[in-house]
């Protein structure tokens, strides 16, 4: 059975033909994500049916949520051209702005999880790494003082890359030197920056008073907004885009890269080829954990200047739905971040605006990553021809592995 | 009835086969299974072309044909795993349709397939119930393991109910697949290449069973590419081409080697090699008395010395899992040598970094081709530029140069007959053969001054097995040292200047060889190392030795 089933493919392999190009390549990759959120859409309206609400009025809400309105635009502009005054224009992006907010996290950490994919390790400590990286650049943010902001911030950012990169570096390590399971140790490490950043909110960290919380970072540590108060969009959204283009560069342009897709790709084959597959694990991981500590470094030197308890709000476990979404792949990521951020951030207006539970986004985001890792449901419903090509999206290999 | 059993031949030569077959046919035994004008379409590929197929109840039927040759998907429409386009499938007599592998087994066909389906921490008794209704509701097994138990010695098929199956050889666990098959009441059983995983002596023991069960009037199928095998166990045999049938029911004895490759390939192929003499040179790799351990850590090289000189190629022979593909790791750094060391031109190689082999002329073809030869999600460009990925031209410092792999990946597709539609498709979707050409591309593309390849051609083609040798061969005319560990004798004996034999990780002797044609006598002594008695007690005659 084995090589007859092989057979057709290999004549006519559909998506591999030279002529169609990357816009077909890139076209057939989206297909099937953009199919799935639309099917996670029209899911999630029968359950807002259920609820007994108004489908299309909750959409609208959650589209003015993340977008803004029309009217509120041509409002804005109106009064801009007319007076100069820009108070009215800065509203009407708001809605965009915030979405763009809350889809900063979300890249770096999704960024995180893909680059540990590439390699065949699951890294579910993206939430530990996440505050730690937040706690370091708040440290450096608010303990140090005097210094120009173009020193200091890029301190406080390395710091926070520094304080996630150890947080993955260790079960990278641990994993290279004795073989104990990434997915068990990053847990774990999860909880012990969990209850590390407990004490040390309630601690040496804590600011004056009796709130857990740090003290804001200094001004120079804050990552520069664009807009004056209260939109809170700032450099670190750029920051984002430029470090995914670098792990995108990295990944395929780099002989490093090459070797860490190769050793996801096939350890065995990796290592009689001559790659060192430990030392790769390690690097991976701590590359990982850096960018997942840049998540939380870019929510606290950009949006809200100080750490406290529950500061990560689950941005280390949408990763992981994040980066499947995005076939691991860097610029996947981001489409897949922008489509979570936009998501979450319309979800609260939906709610304030239409009455609908804000879960309801919980549940279409769910729906969404089903749908996602299991391909075979969509290209059922939608009739679509299987492409066995370019199926490089999970990596990760089982327990054990 | 008579037209049935009109024989069907591309060839001119074998028509005294023919004249020969139909006086006897009147006297043949009733045919056990009837395909007539099968059609079996994939996208892209027509897999069977109105092929015609006749198995005789009592006798075993070789089904030869290459790689994507149509074989296993005529017999899987058999077995009930697909559904032909066109076409008819009578058993006994009786037109039936097959809508699962169900109806198949209730109509006494099995089919064993190339890779076992079974539960590696389920009992044998276990896994033979796996999917019936019996026993019902208690599990008393003890009253199945006995009657497993003397199926099994019915049929010659000797395992143990209670073991389980991971810790049964990969004979055994064939066993127990045929055991099921006839647990389930099969009349016909399918055999999808049965001896591509077997070492000799199991081969020997499943030619046995086979004889014994057809003995007992059960018809046997016998998928296979390899043409002695053919010989030795088949009836008849049917030859498929791109789909088509080239010969049909051709009886064994009545049909040469030569012709059944022809008929297999479409084309003449070379089946000797030809190895041109040749004074080898210097010493470019010394093996020094190296001991190792498996991966369960039980020592399984126990100090073996060898050595292999510049344009020669050094065969070693053994039955599988004596050290030999320790000792290929050994060599590439892969697995820690515990005493003794392996010299590359003069230089340590053993418990050194494997890229140091690499970069020091060491080209490795190893065992397992689909997961340490390649990696398979990732594609040919991308397979063939894992070694050299850190030299010019295809890396500029640390940046990777994907225009110039690419290049690069292309040459060797035109260099080495890589059939891919681009080089950009992952190489798990290329056959055998062609992710064996990528392999030895990527391998000899770095000039190698030593090639150590373990089973170079298992389970290749006739027509892939040819191109090998030769890509072997060119490599000794090359001056390079070649060491080629194989468990295939004959082919040791043909492409080999010495052979050294090993059994359980020591060296029984080393023989040199004359003549590419394999001789009994030489042949013979082989067999014996290989199972434990060293050179120094065998008397031969006639063969020279020496060492």
């Amino acid at each position: 059975m084995s090589d007859q089933a092989i057979q057709p493919v290999e004549v006519t392999p559909p998506g591999e033909d030279p002529k169609k190009g990357t816009r077909g390549k890139i076209w057939q990759a989206l297909l099937v994500p953009a199919l799935a959120v639309l099917t996670g859409l029209l899911i999630g309206a029968i359950a807002i049916l259920a609820v007994g609400e108004n489908p299309l009025e909750a959409y609208g809400a959650l589209f003015a949520g993340s977008f803004g309105t029309p009217d509120r635009f041509i409002e804005g502009f109106q009064t801009y051209f007319a007076s100069g005054d820009t108070s009215k224009l800065l509203r009407a992006i708001y809605p965009i702005t915030e979405s763009l907010v809350a889809t900063t996290p979300y890249i770096f950490a999704a960024l995180s999880v893909a680059l540990g994919f590439r390699c065949g390790l699951f890294n579910i400590g993206a939430e530990g790494q996440v505050l730690m990286g937040a706690l370091c650049s708040a440290y450096i943010g608010y303990s140090i003082t005097g210094l120009p902001a173009f020193v200091h911030l890029p301190l406080a950012i390395l710091a926070g890359a520094a304080g996630g990169a150890v947080w993955g570096m260790i079960p990278g390590y641990l994993k290279a030197r004795f073989g104990a399971h990434e997915v068990v140790n990053t847990i774990m490490m999860n909880w012990i920056a969990f209850k590390l950043s407990d004490w040390l909110l309630k601690g040496p960290m804590q600011a004056s008073g009796s709130r857990p919380v740090t003290p804001n970072v200094e001004a120079t540590a804050e990552l520069p907004r664009f807009f004056p108060d209260p939109l809170r969009l700032n450099w670190g959204f750029v920051l984002a885009l430029a470090v995914a283009w670098l792990v995108y560069w990295f990944l395929f342009k780099t002989t490093l890269g090459f070797e860490i897709r190769s050793v996801g790709a096939s350890p065995d084959a990796a290592k009689y080829a001559g790659m060192n597959v430990t030392r790769n694990f390690v690097l991976v991981m701590a590359i990982a954990g850096g960018l997942a500590g840049l998540a939380g470094t870019a929510q606290v030197l950009g949006v809200d200047h100080w750490v406290g308890q529950g500061f990560s709000s689950g941005y280390g476990f949408d990763s992981i739905a994040l980066a499947l979404l995005g076939k691991s792949h860097p610029f996947g990521v981001v489409l897949s971040a922008l489509l979570f951020g936009f998501l979450r951030s319309g979800a609260t207006r939906m709610q304030s605006m239409a009455g609908i539970p804000i879960d309801i986004i919980s549940i279409i985001q769910g729906l969404i990553v089903i749908f996602i890792a299991a391909p075979a449901i969509i290209r059922w419903i939608y009739r679509i021809r299987a492409i066995p090509v370019s199926d490089e999206a999970m990596r990760t290999r089982g327990w054990g592995g | 009835m008579c037209t049935c059993f009109l024989v069907y031949l591309a060839t001119s030569p074998l028509e005294h086969a023919v004249t020969a077959n139909t006086t006897t046919d009147l006297q043949q035994p009733p045919l056990a299974v009837e395909m007539r004008g099968i059609v079996k379409r994939f996208p892209g590929v027509l897999a069977n072309d109105h092929v015609n197929f006749e198995l005789r109840a009592g006798e075993i039927h070789a089904l030869l044909g290459e790689n994507g040759a149509g074989k296993s998907t005529l017999m899987n429409i058999l077995a009930g795993l697909y559904k032909q386009d066109a076409g008819t499938i009578k058993v006994k007599g009786k037109t039936l349709e097959f809508s699962s592998p169900r109806d198949a087994i209730k109509a006494g066909i099995g089919m064993v397939h190339q890779h076992f389906m079974l539960v590696p921490s389920q009992t044998v008794t276990e896994n033979i119930l796996l999917g019936l209704d019996e026993p019902r509701f208690l599990m008393r097994l003890q009253e199945y393991d006995k009657k497993i138990a003397d199926l099994g010695d019915k049929y010659g098929l000797k395992v143990d109910p209670r073991t389980k199956i991971w810790q049964l050889s990969v004979g055994e666990q064939q066993r127990v697949e045929l055991l099921k098959m006839l647990y389930r009441g099969a009349d016909v059983l399918v055999m999808d290449e049965p001896t591509a995983v077997l070492a000799p002596q199991e081969i020997e023991g499943l030619f046995e069973t086979l004889h014994s069960m057809v003995a007992q009037g059960k018809s046997v199928i016998f998928i296979s590419h390899k043409l002695n095998e053919v010989a030795s166990i088949a009836d008849r045999v049917s030859v498929l081409r791109r789909g088509k049938v080239t010969a049909s029911g051709v009886p064994a004895k009545g049909v040469s080697r030569q012709e059944l490759a022809s008929m297999m390939v479409g084309r003449e192929v070379a089946l000797a090699v030809d190895k041109k003499p040749k004074t080898p040179g210097e010493i470019i790799l010394d093996v020094k008395d190296v001991h190792a351990e498996n991966d369960k850590g039980l020592p399984c090289l126990r100090g073996l010395s060898l050595h292999v000189r510049a344009g020669e190629i050094v065969g070693i022979a053994g039955v599988a899992g004596n050290g030999q593909v320790e000792l290929s790791q050994v060599i590439a750094g892969l697995r820690p040598c515990k005493k003794g060391q392996a010299l590359l031109n003069g230089k340590k190689v053993s418990n050194r970094d494997t890229r140091y082999g690499i970069e020091h002329g060491m080209s490795y073809v190893p065992e397992d081709r689909t997961h340490v030869g390649s990696s398979p999600n990732l594609s040919v460009t991308d397979n063939v530029i894992m070694k050299n990925y850190r030299k010019p031209p295809i890396s500029k410092g640390s940046m990777l140069d994907m225009s110039a792999a690419t290049k690069f990946a292309q040459e060797l597709k035109e260099a080495y007959d890589i059939i891919v539609p681009t080089v950009n498709t992952p190489v798990r979707l290329l056959s055998g053969g062609n992710l064996q050409r990528v392999i030895l591309a990527r391998e000899i593309s770095g000039h190698p001054n030593f090639m150590v390849a373990v089973q170079p051609t298992r389970g290749l083609d006739v027509g892939a097995i040819e191109g090998v040798h030769r890509l072997l061969l060119t490599q000794r005319e090359a001056d390079a040292a070649v060491l080629l560990i194989s468990e295939e004798l004959e082919e040791l004996i043909a492409l080999s200047d010495r052979i050294y034999v090993i059994y359980e990780g020591r060296m029984m002797g080393e023989i040199k060889v004359e003549g590419a044609e394999p001789d009994k006598t030489l042949m013979d002594a082989i067999g014996l190392m290989m199972t434990g008695t060293p050179l120094e007690q065998i008397h031969m005659e006639g063969a020279p030795t020496h060492g």
